[in-house]
């Protein structure tokens, strides 16, 4: 118990030098340079206190809950005893079925429920005219993400590079960049960063981490990190598909519309 | 006191609602593909109940303190005031905001331990931790540029697709020069910078920047300021690994 205490103290110290940036900058600009005063100073304070306890309680969390319970799912689904029972066996990267499926079902059900995600969809429902709905660009980007924490699992397996999957992953943005109705564009970008969570991002790495660590022939720093990075650039590829799709969809409806009011002539 | 009460209930629902997907997810694969004991649970639970407890707190200041103030500024920087103060109020933005996301700290400290582990840097608690600074400060110059790149381009209308794949493709060639071991890492800091505070109070700028300017559309020209916070900490990210495993 005294040990959790001066950790909760030490972190609470370090948490107070990393949120001191943004506070003296926004006092400075406030002050200094729009020589204005603020209102409701006491609340301001209040909140800040709020930040830096906040802050300190969810990092000792963090450390206690959910890197080791990335890592023990990690270490549990790739245990050869589960794998195989007792039988001896050479691994294969289709063994290992389950830990596909985890970082699928983990990556769609966060974003889905990802608050970040939720604002921006229902911009783009608006900006579109309603030829994008909001539900289903959260569930492209979910897939989206879903399909890249997979992938990057299957990586982590098989030990490829990184920058081999990027690469290939980047390629298919730039051409259909080129194919994608223009006002999708800047918020199919935006959404690559949005999606993964502050929540997310933990648990990935630490699932990530434990997975190159139990599997054999992994190498914890050259394979353990990359599922965030799968984790943002696949939804820029799925709102893309999906803005085009809907677009496609809108334009033939459209067609299709006209065809019926002139046969009706 | 009460009127408090009730306005901390939405972060904590918020959290609740973060947190739910995940623990739904871990228990069906628990109780139905595993079907082994989760070793530790008592810590396990108290530590997410800290991270409940805490993302609520964190959410609830942030709505109190840091973002009415930080919008206000946005706004009142992107509509008067010099290009001088604009811009050096755009990176300390980013610069400062970077600095205080969690998810980062997280992972710089985890990425320290791995490195440690492998035998790249010393042991010692001083050694984590300049490496974890190091990438953390890495991360927070290279979104503070970000964000000041990103409101030039706002200001002065150049075009999105070819600065952020021109950006791509310097990621490309700097990669074969960069060490094996800080490859992953790098990839992974874009994704990790732009989370809860980064996020809306960038957006503020942008949003801000472009519907005070004639001519510009907020949604073609104010979003975009956080592809490039994604981009350029993978660059700034390998140039600190070359420097350092090398």
């Amino acid at each position: 118990m005294n040990s959790f205490l001066i950790n909760l103290l030490q972190t609470a110290l370090d948490t107070l030098l990393d949120v001191a940036p943004i506070i003296l900058t926004l006092f400075f600009f406030q002050y200094v340079v729009l020589k204005q005063s603020i209102n409701h100073i006491g609340r301001v304070f209040m909140g800040l206190s709020f930040v830096i306890s906040g802050l300190t309680l969810f990092l000792v969390g963090l450390n206690e809950a959910i890197f080791p319970l990335g890592d023990t799912m990690a270490r549990q689904l790739t245990d050869p005893e589960f794998l195989y029972g007792s039988q001896p066996h050479t691994y294969l990267w289709y063994d290992y079925g389950w830990v596909y499926l985890f970082g699928f079902l983990i990556g769609f059900s966060t974003t889905l429920a990802e608050p970040a995600l939720i604002a921006v969809a229902s911009k783009a429902q608006d900006i579109s005219g309603g030829a994008i709905s909001a539900f289903g660009l959260r569930i492209a980007v979910a897939l989206g993400v879903a399909i890249g924490v997979a992938i990057g699992c299957f990586r982590i397996v098989t030990g490829g590079p990184l920058w081999e999957y990027i690469v290939v992953a980047y390629i298919l943005v730039i051409v259909q960049t080129f194919y994608a109705p223009k006002m999708i564009i800047p918020l199919a970008y935006d959404s690559g960063g949005v999606t993964t969570s502050t929540v997310t991002v933990p648990l990935l790495a630490a699932l990530g981490l434990g997975l190159a660590s139990t599997i054999p022939g992994r190498s914890p720093m050259i394979d353990g990190f990359g599922l965030i990075a799968f984790a943002s650039v696949f939804p820029i590829l799925s709102v893309l598909s999906y803005a085009k799709t809907a677009e496609v969809l809108k334009n033939r409806q459209r067609s299709q519309d006209e065809l019926n009011s002139a046969s009706k002539e | 006191m009460h009127k408090e009460l009730k306005a901390f209930a939405l972060p904590l629902l918020g959290a609740l609602r973060d947190l739910a997907p995940v623990v739904a997810v871990i228990a069906v694969f628990q109780l139905l593909v595993l079907q082994q004991p989760i070793p530790n649970l008592s810590a396990m639970l108290s530590g997410f109940f800290c991270v409940i407890i805490g993302l609520a707190l964190f959410v609830q200041g942030l709505n109190t303190a840091l973002f009415p103030l930080g919008e206000k500024l946005a706004y009142s920087f992107a509509q008067k005031g010099s290009l001088t103060w604009l811009l050096l109020f755009s990176f300390l933005l980013g610069f400062g905001t970077t600095i205080a996301e969690p998810a980062l700290i997280a992972i710089a400290d985890k990425a320290a331990e791995i490195a440690a582990q492998s035998h790249l840097i010393d042991t010692t608690q001083a050694a984590r931790d300049n490496y974890a600074d190091g990438l953390r400060l890495s991360v927070a110059l290279s979104v503070g540029l970000a964000i000041l790149v990103g409101v030039l381009r706002i200001l002065l209308g150049w075009p999105l697709p070819f600065m952020i794949l021109g950006g791509y493709l310097l990621i490309e060639i700097l990669t074969p020069f960069a060490p094996e071991e800080i490859i992953g890492i790098a990839y992974d800091s874009g994704g990790v910078t732009t989370s809860t505070i980064t996020v809306p109070l960038v957006t503020a700028l942008g949003v801000g920047l472009a519907s005070s300017i004639s001519g510009r559309n907020p949604v073609l020209d104010g979003f975009g300021l956080i592809a490039f916070a994604s981009l350029l900490p993978i660059l700034f990210v390998m140039l600190y690994g070359i420097l350092i495993h090398s």
